[in-house]
């Protein structure tokens, strides 16, 4: 009844024009970066350009990717980005196979698990650690200290529960022990999870730029992300250790942007495949009943 | 002698349980206990020539320390100060947010504009800290439109107070879309039988805001606020960091910063590592307790 009284009407009409001036509000700083980064310098630094490029061109992208270490930085964050979420995933399936297993261990595990959710060393002594165990200037300082994601093995047991016991123990008739139940019956009935984790993975790695800030001394061997940060952070250089003529060079409005958006590409293009998943997976933890 | 050989046949049976989950018991002992042992050079002074063994023991002087140096309350203060003003503002918008976007019955409206509104949260402070630097500073878009309708130019990343508020505003937009998710599977949950006999009853379609829609939110409202609880001392490092300057550290710094700017940029180890105990001790307390209470109130588990 209520939707055809006039005041519910109007009502509708103003909700849409409000939702779609905030879901706009939501876009409008990238538009406007995009917009930037397509523009000639000059319009650029005047401020003429607001969300479409005043006098296009893509001098900054070339610019940008002509830059050798631009470049192996991008080449560090690919490989972060995909030997992490491998490394990530593969302790992820196992640990939330076992932990939805009854065992005697399970609790044990279960709170072993969850106590570093509660409680942490914090950053000085972490920091000490990963030096200590020399892997400082590697690789492996970007992806072990957060190869075990306790969130995502809790999400991915909750998956892992949801499959019918009868399906194992028919295996398990058949002669089959975890390993092989695992990887021929939990894995395949399990792809879309699998998949929307190992995007998350992918996310995070990618836009993981701390650890490369602390563990990696040289600026040429900075993941993306990292290189990134200190671009942007430039103005105070007692946190750079790049030397002024190339911070002179990547600090121009638009090659700055156009930094920025090769930055964030990755993240636009996977996001439709994400926004497909995540609602799905995120409440699927949060309802019990 | 029945028992032990069934014992011993179990627990050949589960090895490869043990097995399969040893990987990742190594990770977080290596990365996540073990640090924890690090945690008694807040209670020394640390010298790492000396290591945790022989350095000198000098009790709780860092922690005296702590809440006597003006620097470090300030930035308790800040800390809690933030946090508490996003923790709010991050209920209260969601909340508002997807009670209207409920109110929408086109169905391709409602998935475009969960596209846009998604979106912010999935890119890093460091690409969002480039673009508002940028947008916020004063040769800035912002700042040249303000100068366009004859205003003065406002500071919003070099003046303290336009800086929290800069801080909290922003993480609002990044966040408050996402934080709707939770509202919106909570109201598709809804019986639609109590919007029909509320109709019956004469209720306009605010009333039946006020009197089914909300109630059916409050466990989920009270969940999200006691867990979010737990975060009193999170202000968000990744923000501030990508987006503050010496002009503001003495209202926008917050513990994280704080610790890395003293542990890392100034070598004090031990008393930034106080500094981060501190935090950590209050947040496992505060944690703990959030979860009674969200067990309490919304029957919420993790496991």
């Amino acid at each position: 009844m209520y939707r055809k009284t006039i005041a519910y009407r109007w009502f509708t009409g103003f909700n849409a024009t409000l939702l779609t001036l905030i879901s706009i509000l939501c876009i409008l700083p990238l538009v406007h970066v995009a917009a930037v980064s397509l523009s000639s310098s000059s319009a650029a630094s005047a401020n003429q350009v607001f969300f479409w490029p005043v006098g296009f061109n893509a001098e900054a992208y070339t610019r940008t990717l002509e830059n050798p270490i631009f470049l192996h930085s991008l080449l560090k964050s690919v490989e972060r980005t995909l030997s992490g979420t491998l490394l990530s995933m593969a302790l992820t399936v196992t640990a939330a196979y076992v932990l939805s297993r009854t065992f005697s261990g399970r609790a044990f595990y279960s709170w072993f698990f969850v106590f570093t959710m509660l409680f942490n060393g914090g950053l000085i002594p972490t920091y000490l650690v990963v030096t200590n165990l020399n892997l400082t200037n590697t690789m492996w300082a970007l992806i072990l200290p957060s190869a075990v994601n306790v969130y995502n093995t809790i999400l991915m047991m909750q998956f892992f529960r949801a499959i019918p016991k009868e399906l194992e123990e028919a295996a398990h008739m058949d002669g089959a022990g975890y390993l092989r139940s695992l990887v021929t019956i939990y894995l395949p009935l399990s792809l879309p999870s699998l998949a929307t984790l190992s995007l998350f993975a992918m996310v995070w790695h990618w836009n993981s730029w701390f650890d490369g800030l602390i563990y990696i001394t040289d600026y040429r061997h900075y993941p993306l992300a990292t290189f990134l940060q200190t671009i942007i952070q430039g103005g105070d250089m007692r946190n750079t250790n790049i030397d002024p003529g190339t911070l002179q060079v990547l600090s121009e409005r638009t090659v700055r942007s156009s930094q920025i958006l090769i930055g964030a590409l990755p993240i636009l293009l996977v996001y439709p495949f994400l926004q497909r998943f995540f609602v799905h997976g995120l409440t699927m933890g949060a309802v019990k009943e | 002698m029945m028992e032990t050989k069934k014992g011993r046949s179990k627990m050949i049976r589960q090895l490869p349980l043990h097995l399969l989950i040893l990987p990742s018991i190594i990770g977080l002992f290596l990365f996540n206990y073990y640090p924890m042992a690090g945690l008694v050079m807040a209670f020394e002074d640390f010298k790492p020539r000396l290591g945790y063994l022989h350095s000198p023991w000098v009790g709780l002087s860092h922690f005296e320390y702590m809440f006597t140096y003006p620097d470090s309350v300030q930035v308790i203060w800040n800390t809690l100060l933030i946090a508490s003003l996003k923790i709010a503002a991050n209920i209260a918008v969601p909340i508002v947010f997807a009670l209207l976007l409920n109110e929408v019955r086109a169905l391709f409206f409602k998935r475009f504009v969960q596209t846009l509104v998604y979106l912010p949260h999935f890119l890093s402070w460091v690409i969002l800290g480039g673009i508002l630097t940028d947008m916020l500073g004063n040769k800035g878009i912002v700042n040249h439109l303000l100068f366009n309708l004859g205003a003065d130019p406002v500071f919003f990343l070099g003046n303290g107070t336009w800086f929290r508020i800069t801080v909290v505003v922003s993480d609002i937009w990044k966040e408050f879309g996402f934080s709707t998710i939770i509202y919106l599977a909570a109201m598709s949950g809804i019986n639609m039988s109590l919007y029909e006999a509320a109709e019956m009853d004469g209720a306009s379609r605010f009333k039946q805001t006020f009197h089914v829609t909300l109630p059916a939110l409050v466990p989920v409202i009270l969940v999200v606020g006691t867990l979010a609880l737990g975060n009193i001392l999170n202000a968000g490092f990744d923000q501030i960091f990508n987006l503050y300057n010496p002009l503001v550290y003495r209202e926008g710094d917050i513990i994280d910063t704080f610790v890395y700017r003293i542990g890392l940029m100034n070598g004090s180890f031990s008393f930034a590592t106080a500094v981060g105990l501190f935090k950590s001790a209050v947040g496992l307390v505060l944690i703990v307790l959030a979860y009674r209470l969200a067990y309490r109130f919304g029957n919420y588990r993790i496991f």
